[in-house]
């Protein structure tokens, strides 16, 4: 039965009650239920990312050994990135929101591989499956850089660990693909390129890097397996190989997957600012070019992860100097999303508060990552907590807000019940605040010249440690809060009704939760997206009425 | 002023002359951003109070931004990136391009600590010494795997990588105790491969080395205790020279026999087979000897052998050193070309 042969049906049920059993949950080409399977793991690891998050500021609270020892520690922070960097954060707007949104967005019914984007769903699974067993079965140490020739040389098992990548970057270049082609081919009749969603661009975007880059990143994976069991030599200076080649083709994937993680929150915010401002975006065309500028760009900055490996003086020069190009678009859409706020009406909801803290946190994480992309100052800084945090700046002050913003804008769109809105602002007030509690005593650690990856440090740096994790607990309870309300939402939140933020997203024009083939009337588009001078232009049931 | 911006911002003191050039530029771009970041924060809030729903009309005012502003939002952080890149930049390639007076140190990282060797001599684990206003230039390599020598108070650091040889270069200003770190993840005890630096001033230098000269304890390279292992450096050279058949093919009285002479190699440009030329420096001498057959000198064969796993870290400085150590007369270094981009003969 695939989708784009079955009639539409004039009314009935949801996408969530056409079928019913865990079968058909895990039988399905739903594009909807797909998301929400992936939304579920990638909640799971999530989770999993962030015990071990906490368990990590838990040893560093003090100078020596708190709770775990050298190994376990370096362990533990080796679990945390793998987790958070493969399993969470680069599947995590594109496969959950991505999936469900994007055909929705763009007056599709389905994606253009419905078969192929349940493969991608059961890849990943593989894949988080191998990882996991892999980082708990070897104990692996590396980090989740894998840098050579540490991680071949390391005792510890870490083929496991590579296989279970390789498998994840498959499912994210099909998924890549299927999105790639889906908005090339499937856009209803009045979606044009520049009425394109900025979402569908965000996740358009994004899709080009992951198709492009993911390759580069199995074969360097797999060149590292290479050198483990049969002693190729690449990377081992012994044997005439270069341990260097290895981080040149890491970074060439892992600066533009920083992107893979940040392009999709920046289209998050860029749908939500629209909607909670009853406004336009400030400027469209700023967004998309910016977007695509990104997406290009970002291939071309990986150097400056190593102005102190012994790259040249001059790469180390025209790297810094690309570095400072694809901050540039970061800047034109912060200011476009603060010109949307402008004589817009603003409507303060959770989702809206998340949008205030990811800009303002966007902003310190793009700034910091401006500094450490100046090569003198990156002598001092590189390998630091200043690194450290601002990372952490881009992948949970911005990524994450965008995580949270969109599950709360989407809530209702994808399961029709509201959540309690008092509490959804008042806990993101306080995860904002607690990130910053975290995150911005590391950027003091940095400049005081704490490197990275230390299960142990001089005393001086402990106050400061001691203030990161007071905050790191603050974050992980209002997680625990969120986890809580809208685990109690989905059955008892009440009925949201099709539309309750009033959006004139083409995302709103079916119903919340949209039906098994999204829309009950082949849809029409006269009007962009977030037209708010000409509320209901857009319409589901006009011509069908 | 700069003291009160770096202990606001938690610096450690100040200790090299590339120090105050980073902090400067630090403060520059840390100001900036929260300048921007505040009026970024308090637009924001100022937008939630006068726009909020109720107090403004629900229709959208027909706006768009205009042209002159979308290129400001581009071209106005893009002024000011480019700057500081520029500034940086200038920076870098002073910091990365050692002075020719430099004193020389040999560097080797290996799991878990840091050896020192100098060229006359004395060898130390864990702590180098070294004198205050001179400039000191680090040859850094690494037994195992990658380390990166950091001294936060130097506000520099340079990776130590297997088989090849990095540099970097300090000016320590005052004298005092700074910490060593090793910034690049190495494995079980990386927070624990610490070691000092001990600047002192030149005299209270000179009569520590002489001290170390008079009593030759030290063991510059303890993986073996042979004949040859002690003493300055390039005489360990001519040891490991003449253990490892160098001499084969190669003189030091500058006749040209299967390999070119070492006589006043090092430091001179050497045409090379592939019509390139090359300045022979501790970079081209280290990869020719781990991998000869990449650069060919003109007019001879390629049929050296690689050394790779047959040269201790140690002993390729060793090499290095007494290769160094051949000059017929110490050559007049070329007239300065600002910025270099390479190692400077000495």
């Amino acid at each position: 039965m695939a989708p784009s042969h079955a009639e539409p049906t004039v009314a009935g049920p949801s996408y969530l009650d056409a079928e019913r059993g865990l079968w058909s949950w895990l039988t399905t080409r739903d594009h909807k239920r797909i998301g929400v399977m992936f939304l579920a793991v990638l909640l799971l690891m999530f989770l999993l990312g962030g015990i071990f998050a906490l368990a990590l500021r838990v040893e560093l609270l003090t100078p020596g050994e708190t709770v775990m020892g050298r190994l376990a520690y370096n362990r533990a922070f080796t679990v945390h990135g793998v987790v958070m960097v493969w399993l969470f954060l680069i599947p995590s707007i594109p496969t959950a929101f991505g999936n469900f949104l994007l055909p929705l967005m763009i007056g599709a019914r389905d994606v253009a591989f419905p078969r192929l984007n349940l493969a991608s769903f059961y890849l990943y699974v593989l894949g988080a499956v191998m990882t996991l067993w892999g980082v708990f079965q070897g104990g692996v140490d590396t980090g989740w850089t894998f840098y050579t020739p540490y991680s071949t040389v390391t005792g510890r098992d870490v083929m496991p660990v590579l296989l279970g990548v390789f498998v994840v970057g498959f499912s994210t270049i099909l998924t890549g693909i299927n999105f790639i082609t889906t908005v090339h081919t499937l856009r209803a009749p009045g979606v044009t390129w520049m009425k394109v969603p900025l979402f569908v661009w965000a996740i358009y975007g994004t899709s080009i890097i992951q198709v492009l880059a993911t390759p580069v990143l199995g074969m360097v994976l797999m060149l590292v397996a290479l050198e483990r069991v049969a002693g190729a030599g690449l990377f081992d200076s012994s044997r005439g190989g270069d341990p260097l080649l290895f981080q040149h083709l890491f970074w060439f994937y892992s600066h533009p997957a920083v992107y893979i993680m940040v392009l999709p929150g920046m289209g998050v915010i860029s749908e939500a600012v629209c909607a909670f401002s009853r406004k336009r975006p400030f400027s469209y065309r700023v967004i998309v070019w910016s977007t695509v500028g990104i997406s290009f760009v970002g291939f071309l900055t990986w150097g400056h992860h190593m102005f102190v490996s012994g790259q040249s003086t001059f790469g180390a020069g025209a790297f810094s100097l690309l570095s400072m190009l694809v901050a540039i678009f970061t800047a034109m859409k912060i200011f476009t999303w603060l010109g949307t706020m402008y004589r817009g009406s603003l409507w303060v909801s959770t989702p809206f508060t998340y949008v205030l803290g990811f800009i303002f946190l966007l902003f310190f994480g793009g700034m910091s990552g401006v500094a450490v992309a100046v090569t003198s100052a990156d002598l001092h800084w590189h390998d630091t907590y200043f690194v450290v945090a601002h990372f952490h700046f881009i992948m949970v002050g911005a990524s994450l807000m965008a995580f949270l913003a969109a599950l709360h804008y989407w809530f209702p769109k994808m399961c029709g019940r509201m959540y309690p809105e008092g509490m959804g602002i008042g806990t993101a007030v306080l995860i904002i605040f607690g990130f910053i509690a975290t995150f911005l005593p590391q950027f003091l650690l940095g400049n005081l010249g704490m490197p990275r990856r230390y299960a142990d440090y001089p005393e001086a740096f402990q106050p400061l440690h001691v203030a990161s994790t007071a905050g790191a607990s603050l974050l992980g309870f209002g997680f625990l809060i969120v986890a809580i309300y809208l685990g109690w939402s989905l059955r008892h939140g009440r009925a949201a009704g099709r539309n309750p933020w009033g959006s004139e997203g083409y995302e709103w024009l079916s119903d919340s939760p949209p039906p098994e083939f999204n829309f009950h009337a082949p849809p029409r588009f006269p009007r962009p997206p977030h037209d708010y001078a000409n509320p209901g232009a857009n319409t589901e049931v006009e011509h069908a009425a | 002023m700069s003291d009160l911006m770096r202990r606001i911002l938690f610096l450690p003191e100040a200790a090299s002359s590339l120090a105050p050039r980073v902090d400067r530029l630090h403060f520059f771009i840390i100001g900036t951003t929260f300048v921007v970041g505040a009026g970024i924060g308090l637009t924001g809030l100022f937008f939630l109070v006068r726009y909020r729903r109720g107090r403004s009309p629900a229709q959208e005012p027909a706006m768009a931004a205009p042209t002159w502003m979308e290129a400001a939002f581009a071209g106005v952080p893009l002024a000011f990136f480019l700057l500081w890149g520029a500034l940086g930049f200038h920076d870098y390639v002073w910091a990365r391009t050692p002075p020719r007076d430099a004193l020389d140190v040999y560097v080797t990282g290996k799991q878990w600590m840091w050896k020192f060797a100098y060229p006359d001599g004395p060898g130390m684990v864990g702590v180098l010494h070294v004198p205050t206003g001179t400039p000191v230039r680090l040859l850094l390599t690494s037994r195992d795997v990658i380390h990166s020598f950091y001294v936060p108070a130097f506000r520099m650091k340079m990776d130590a990588l297997p088989g090849r040889y990095t540099e970097l270069w300090f000016e320590a200003v005052r004298p005092g105790r700074y910490r060593v770190f090793c910034a690049e993840y190495c494995g079980l005890d990386h927070s624990r491969m610490r070691a000092e630096v001990v600047a002192l001033e030149p005299e209270a230098f000179e009569s520590w080395r002489a001290r170390q000269l008079a009593q030759p304890t030290w063991v510059a390279d303890e993986s073996s205790g042979e004949e040859g292992t002690r003493g300055p450096l390039a005489r360990r050279g001519a040891v490991v020279a003449t253990r490892q058949g160098c001499f084969q093919c190669h003189t030091i009285d500058g006749t040209p026999h299967i390999g070119p002479s070492w006589l006043g190699l090092y430091g001179r440009e050497q045409p090379l087979t592939s019509g390139d030329s090359v300045r022979a420096d501790v970079a081209y001498l280290t990869e020719s000897m781990m991998d000869p057959l990449a650069k060919v000198v003109a007019g001879y064969a390629p049929v050296m052998p690689s050394f790779h796993g047959r040269l201790s870290a140690g002993e390729v400085g060793a090499l290095v050193e007494y290769i160094k150590s051949l000059q017929p007369e110490r050559p007049e270094p070329p007239p300065a070309q600002e910025p270099t981009y390479g190692p400077l003969p000495r």
